[in-house]
């Protein structure tokens, strides 16, 4: 069975099978060297740009900004969860993420 | 590729809606098939649904449209019971307790807590009462805004509201223009001040003379009003833009067929596969006015399009920042001799007891009639002069003032993470506090009397945050390590004959330091001032690093209760408030 994922309301969040799965006004720390200069970048998670999947992984591009910097613009790809069986898990939120191109 | 939300469009939307609404409000909410929740939740909004954010599933915002913010008598009381009746959830609000009225920038009525079931329910009574909510969210003609006076005010050049009635009448459950690439915001405004804010919206009809005749034998000429075109303007998304002139100035009579072309233009022309692409603002950016006006000449309307008029942007003054006239708060004489009094309604909430009240208020008082501006807040019409006295002692009006302190009157406020999924942070509740701390604790020049603080829980705008003094907007920071809700600073913005956004002095400033930021900043503006200069102005004459030390976050005594990750609550002002202890769906009666 495919799993349908989108982003919805402007942006605001990402539906995983019709479900409010992944929300904005998150901080994620991000591995992500091209965002800005900081080692991990310390992201408000503003907007949803797009979401995919990478095998079981679920990613997004999301707009933000980092608050350690103050850099702000799209990421590459962000691992945000998983789908097993059928069922979405999100991400632990303090992980630090590993970003994708 | 288009968009899932258009494809969902082009299977079903608008009026046909309708009746599938109706069906699962008779069997319940459970009863929309779990793989199309998303797309029916999409055309919900059409007829003015938006479902709550997460941890509030099954409860929906709505929104009433009400054409210029005109709320004919009775019509308010009608609001105030269905607030009174339905508008109530398992979250009880600390401030304004659990039904209430919120009135919104765009002139309409937004209740929250409503659930599906209820929904034929309160249909019918808001149109037993001439009241809709069709069209008020959704891709297509919102409701419509202008000079909340038209008619009325003293200072109008043209009576806009028999053009604005038309254009409601006419676009309102139009199948022609019903699905848009995205929302199409429409201002008519007839007064010289500019209160219909053109500016921020997709199209503008700003009030314009234009001399006519004088081709002929005798020469004969003679100044006409009407109206001056601009198109493009909106705030959201970091990407604000002032409507574009598109040099065309059309009589009253022509509106209608002016303004379908411009819609029918950008239904065709809109970008479709971007959501984030889609305002029209963006096809101005791309196509320039000059061939916005070329289309629309060739294409959609079958008359020649007259070039702009002389307009009066010079005297505008609304929300301008100096001079007469910031808002409609207050007691003005109307046209006719009697007068409308503009109350302050902080943050545009009002408990539906309060909205009833007003109601007999307005009935006892004036014509029964009342009105809403785009700054949030009421205008009760048809006062007379002999009644003037007595209505201003009524006890209502110690809370909802028409003489309100500068901070008081000038704060505007998003709905934010109470029920909002795109929010960053807690905004009606805050700014109300905020009001109170900067009422109590920092004095003004003596000469300003206005100062407007617009608060957005995000950059979508809704609340227009770059059209204040002090813009607000939400974002988060670390403060001792932890993460806490912050506001990023901007200052200088307005209306007026030269708009102008706010510009972003200061970054991520802890909530609990901004009431202390904007003392130290307006404690600088007293004491570097030039003589009688308005704050706007002064904001204008120093440059962003000065302007970034003048704010100088502090804190002070203001504490802020909601400094943790409002978002992640089921609701910021439950006892448990996590998102395990979120209600369940409501059942279905
Ligand atoms: C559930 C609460 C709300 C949600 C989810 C919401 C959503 C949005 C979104 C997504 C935008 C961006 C618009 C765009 O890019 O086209 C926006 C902008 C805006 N909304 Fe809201 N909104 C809410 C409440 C309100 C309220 C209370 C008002 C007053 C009627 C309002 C009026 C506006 C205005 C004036 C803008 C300005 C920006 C523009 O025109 O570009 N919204 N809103
Ligand atoms: S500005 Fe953002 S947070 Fe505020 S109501 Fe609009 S979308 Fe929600
Ligand atoms: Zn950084």
């Amino acid at each position: 069975m495919t799993t349908r994922l989108r982003v919805l309301d402007d942006g605001a969040w990402i539906s995983v099978d019709d479900s409010r799965e992944v929300r904005v006004s998150e901080l994620w720390r991000l591995d992500a060297p091209g965002f800005c200069a900081c080692d991990l970048v310390d992201l408000v998670v503003e907007n949803f740009q797009e979401v995919g999947v990478d095998g079981a992984g679920v990613e997004a591009r999301v707009y933000g900004q980092c608050i350690a910097c103050g850099a702000t613009g799209t990421t590459g790809w962000v691992p945000i969860g998983r789908v097993r069986g059928g069922e979405f898990t999100e991400i632990d939120r303090s992980a630090v993420r590993r970003v994708g191109p | 590729m288009p968009t899932d939300v258009e494809n969902w469009k082009s299977e079903a939307y608008g009026n046909e809606v309708r009746d599938r609404l109706f069906e699962f409000a008779e069997e319940g909410y459970e009863s929309i098939p779990d793989d199309e929740r998303d797309a029916w939740f999409e055309r919900f909004k059409w007829w003015g649904l938006y479902h709550q954010r997460n941890g509030q599933e099954g409860y929906f915002m709505m929104r009433i449209g009400t054409p210029n913010g005109v709320l004919e008598p009775g019509q308010l009381r009608t609001v105030g019971e269905i607030a009174d009746e339905y508008a109530r959830g398992p979250g009880t609000n600390p401030v304004f307790g659990d039904a209430y009225a919120d009135f919104t920038t765009r002139q309409s009525i937004q209740l929250h807590w409503i659930e599906l079931s209820d929904v034929p329910a309160i249909f019918e009574k808001l149109e037993e009462n001439g009241l809709s909510t069709q069209q008020a969210c959704g891709d297509s003609w919102r409701n419509i805004v202008g000079n909340p006076v038209a008619g009325k005010d003293g200072q109008e050049v043209i009576d806009a509201w028999p053009v604005i009635a038309e254009l409601n009448e006419t676009f309102k459950g139009n199948d022609d223009h019903a699905n848009l690439p995205r929302k199409w915001k429409v201002s008519v405004t007839g007064s010289a001040d500019g209160s219909g804010q053109g500016d921020i919206n997709d199209l503008a009809f700003e009030p314009a003379y234009k001399t006519v005749g004088g081709a002929g034998d005798g020469d004969e000429t003679e100044d006409v009003v009407g109206f001056n075109v601009r198109v493009g303007g909106g705030l959201a998304r970091n990407e604000p833009r002032l409507a574009r002139d598109i040099d065309v100035w059309v009589p009253p009579e022509r509106v209608s067929d002016v303004a379908g072309g411009l819609s029918a233009l950008f239904r065709d022309n809109g970008d479709r596969e971007d959501r984030y692409n889609a305002r029209v603002k963006f096809l101005v950016d791309e196509w320039g006015a000059d061939e916005v006006r070329e289309t629309l000449q060739e294409e959609y309307v079958d008359f020649e399009l007259e070039t702009a008029g002389r307009d009066v942007r010079e005297e505008y003054s609304y929300n301008a920042g100096e001079g007469e006239r910031n808002d409609l708060i207050g007691v003005h004489g109307q046209k006719d001799g009697t007068n409308f009094v503009g109350l302050n309604v902080l943050v545009g909430r009002m408990g539906a007891a309060d909205v009833l009240n007003l109601a007999d208020l307005a009935e006892e008082y004036g014509s029964g009639e009342v009105r809403l501006s785009q700054r949030q807040n009421v205008i009760v019409t048809d006062v007379p002069d002999d009644a003037i006295d007595e209505f201003l002692d009524e006890p209502l009006l110690d809370h909802y003032s028409p003489s309100p302190s500068p901070f008081m009157r000038g704060s505007v406020a998003c709905t934010g993470t109470e029920f909002c999924s795109l929010s960053i942070v807690e905004t009606k509740n805050r700014q109300v506090r905020f009001a109170r701390w900067l009422k109590a604790n920092v004095d003004l020049p003596d000469d300003v009397d206005e100062f407007h603080i617009h608060l957005s829980g995000c950059t979508a705008s809704c609340a227009q945050p770059q059209i204040a003094d002090v813009s607000l907007r939400g974002m988060k920071t670390r403060k001792d390590g932890d993460p806490v809700e912050a506001l990023d600073v901007g200052l200088g913005g307005g209306l007026g004959e030269d708009p102008q956004f706010a510009r972003w002095v200061t970054q991520r400033v802890p909530v609990d330091e901004v009431p202390g930021a904007i003392a130290n900043l307006v404690e600088s503006f007293a004491a570097e001032r030039d003589e009688d200069e308005s704050f706007r102005a002064f904001v204008a004459g120093h440059d962003d690093d000065e302007l970034d030390a003048f704010v100088d976050p502090e804190e002070t005594d203001y504490e802020d209760p909601m400094m943790h990750n409002t978002k992640r609550t089921w609701y910021p002002y439950a006892e448990n408030d996590s998102m395990e202890d979120a209600p369940s769906t409501p059942a279905d009666d």
